[in-house]
């Protein structure tokens, strides 16, 4: 299985997450902005979190744009496995790739802190290893982290079990305190928590190991 | 050519930000402020001179780039 990790100008958990993924047993290639291919072979791409080009404009919105954009779009599009963590879970939403938009926080302060998450559902190779309503503890660390989105759209993502983690104390205001979500072919998944900061015992938690192996093994048995 | 755009959050979303602001103008004694929205103000300085053109290619980088349209709304002007 062969993970490709996503650097921005900015990007600061790239090497956090490329860890997560080959301590899951997966081989992982660093992927440039400027790179406008992804190394062929590639079963699923991680855009990591950061603060890419400065958070300048929108959270997320220039990266979106730059020359690898249009391949992880075109890759998800293939039907590929994306997932992006905190800043990546907005340029997700900034590529259209996943409905709604991360604003800014409802108490305008950064969070930082381990938070308690349940898993809304389980039918998605990221989350198949936990049990429905399960609950884990990954960090949080953002300023953007309030997901909104029009009722029509949190309509649909509920009525297609497409929530993929709900926050257990909602530390942003995000509605229908969501975490985490997956697109339609449920391939692609966006959650402002940090899972790939919960793999290893000395990172205070392990509760995101599972979603790297999961993944790393059902990708290895495509 | 010069254009400017507006862009502020869509009515009925919440502004956190605007609220901040407002609270803290009540800090300051202005008593009297209702509602504050924040939003940003770009300026472009464009090689056309064909005015409808302008406004047509600043509209299609508001679509593209400039604004978020599932929370924000913009307007043009060209000068």
């Amino acid at each position: 299985m062969k993970a490709a990790i996503i650097t921005f100008p900015g990007s600061n958990c790239d090497r956090d997450l490329a860890d997560a993924f080959a301590k899951a047993g997966a081989e992982v290639v660093r992927v440039w902005h400027k790179d406008t291919a992804l190394p062929s072979g590639v079963d699923v791409i991680g855009v990591p979190g950061g603060f890419s080009y400065g958070d300048y404009l929108r959270c997320g919105a220039i990266a979106s744009r730059s020359p690898i954009g249009q391949a992880v779009a075109d890759f998800a599009a293939k039907g590929g496995y994306v997932i992006g963590i905190c800043n990546g879970f907005q340029v997700l939403t900034e590529m259209g790739l996943l409905p709604g938009a991360l604003m800014r926080n409802a108490s305008l302060k950064f969070v930082c802190k381990p938070v308690t998450l349940k898993v809304a559902t389980t039918d998605s190779a990221f989350t198949a290893p936990y049990a429905k309503g399960a609950e884990v503890v990954f960090p949080v660390a953002h300023h953007d982290g309030n997901y909104t989105i029009d009722a029509e759209g949190l309509k649909a993502l509920q009525g297609e079990d497409r929530v993929a983690f709900r926050y257990a104390q909602n530390p942003n205001g995000s509605v229908d305190d969501i975490a985490g979500v997956l697109s339609a072919n449920r391939r692609v998944l966006g959650m402002m928590p940090h899972p790939e900061r919960a793999v290893e015992a000395q990172q205070g938690g392990t509760d995101g190991a599972a979603l790297f192996r999961a993944l790393s093994g059902m990708l290895a048995q495509a | 050519m010069k254009a400017r755009v507006h862009v502020m959050l869509k009515d009925g979303v919440l502004d956190p930000q605007g609220e901040a602001v407002r609270h803290a103008l009540g800090h300051l004694g202005f008593s009297g402020v209702e509602a504050v929205r924040q939003g940003k103000v770009i300026e472009l300085d464009l090689a056309a001179t064909d005015k409808a053109a302008a406004e047509a290619e600043v509209k299609a980088m508001c679509e593209k780039l400039l604004a978020n349209t599932v929370i924000e709304k913009y307007t043009i002007e060209i000068a």
